[in-house]
């Protein structure tokens, strides 16, 4: 390396005055720090403006890319699959609701036969009034058989007495009882159906009215057609000593 | 002083001026200024031990950035550039701190 200078020794305010004094080697050093600092200025302006991706090379930016396509295909794997878990989510609630509505439905109806639960809907109110002991359960089981011929689905007696399949009929000396129940005069038959052809149920002749307004009972007959009847009694199911679903 | 004013007029210029870096030059400008770091601190190295030429620094100056621009272009070009402008910038940090550690001495006699 070429010496320019002879190294020698200087006091501090000889230095400061060289320092001062402009010559080549200041213009030299003033150029290379001027083309430094503009170039470090460039960088630092470029790499705080744009994106951090602008300086990667080709290699880099490929295997960026490769990543990002990896975990999109990862991300579209799970997507997929969450959406066939809320899909099967979805249908199995649906299927539960659909068999819930079909168990309400069944259990509503057998609820009705039972006499289970109330129920209420058009049909017809008949009272029978007749001289004490005068009815007979011959009498009152046909005006029941004839209800049920002519379509009524739930019939009350009095009120009180709710009429299911193990109902019965039987007679004391006071007079007729229904399920345990004494039935006092007169006799109120609520009936749940259609009121027309239970009307004509009860009418037809040799059935109900004309037995009871016969001369043998003397007794009389009403019939009221409704457009709501409403019943409430309720039949305490018994559960079945011997028989079991086959 | 000139050296001064050239360091503060480079930093106006370029933020007045604000050029657009051409991309041909992006993965490059980072190593060549480092590699002109190198060459300042060589330079003020040599001004200490009294051997500096200004010939000398001015040579130094543009081919250490030349050639450290060349080296990591060569190595994009054969498919290294991200390695070989590691090794690079190695070397030149290594050199970096040996003449600091040079100039440190000198200065403070530690």
């Amino acid at each position: 390396m070429p010496e320019s200078a002879a190294p020698k020794p200087r006091d501090l305010g000889g230095a400061i005055a060289g320092w001062l004094r402009p010559n080549r080697k200041q213009l030299v050093w003033a150029v290379a720090l001027c083309v430094v600092a503009a170039a470090i200025v460039i960088q630092v302006q470029s790499s705080a403006k744009d994106d951090q991706y602008a300086a990667l090379r080709r290699d880099d930016l490929v295997q960026l890319l490769d990543g990002l396509t990896t975990e999109t295909d990862q991300l579209t794997a799970e997507v997929a699959e969450l959406e066939r878990t809320r899909d099967a989510l979805a249908s199995g609630a649906d299927a539960e609701a659909v068999a819930a509505q079909e168990a309400q439905k069944r259990a509503d109806t057998l609820g009705i036969l039972a006499g289970t639960v109330a129920a209420v809907g058009p049909g017809v109110r008949i009272t029978i009034s007749a001289p004490p002991g005068a009815l007979t359960t011959d009498i009152m089981l046909e005006a029941i058989q004839e209800l049920r011929d002519a379509g009524a689905e739930v019939i009350e007696i009095n009120d009180s007495i709710r009429l299911v399949a193990q109902s019965w009929v039987g007679q004391t000396q006071e007079g007729l009882v229904i399920d345990d129940q004494a039935v006092s005069l007169p006799i109120t038959i609520d009936a749940i159906g259609d009121s027309h052809a239970l009307t004509e149920g009860a009418k037809f002749r040799g059935g109900l009215v004309s037995q009871v307004e016969s001369d043998r009972i003397g007794g009389s007959v009403d019939i009221e057609q409704l457009d709501e009847v409403e019943i409430t009694s309720l039949a305490t199911p018994r559960t079945p000593r011997y028989a079991r679903p086959a | 002083m000139l050296a001064i004013l050239g360091l503060i007029a480079g930093v106006v210029l370029a933020i007045i001026w604000r050029p657009d870096m051409p991309i041909w030059l992006q993965p490059y400008l980072p190593i060549m200024i480092v590699a002109a770091l190198d060459a300042l601190v060589g330079a003020a190295r040599a001004g200490l031990e009294h051997t500096f030429s200004d010939k000398v620094f001015a040579v130094s100056f543009i081919s250490n950035v030349a050639i450290a621009a060349l080296i990591v272009w060569i190595g994009d070009l054969i498919g290294v550039g991200s390695q070989l402008s590691t090794a690079v910038l190695v070397v030149l940090g290594i050199r970096i701190f040996t003449n600091a550690a040079v100039i440190r001495r000198k200065v403070l006699h530690a």
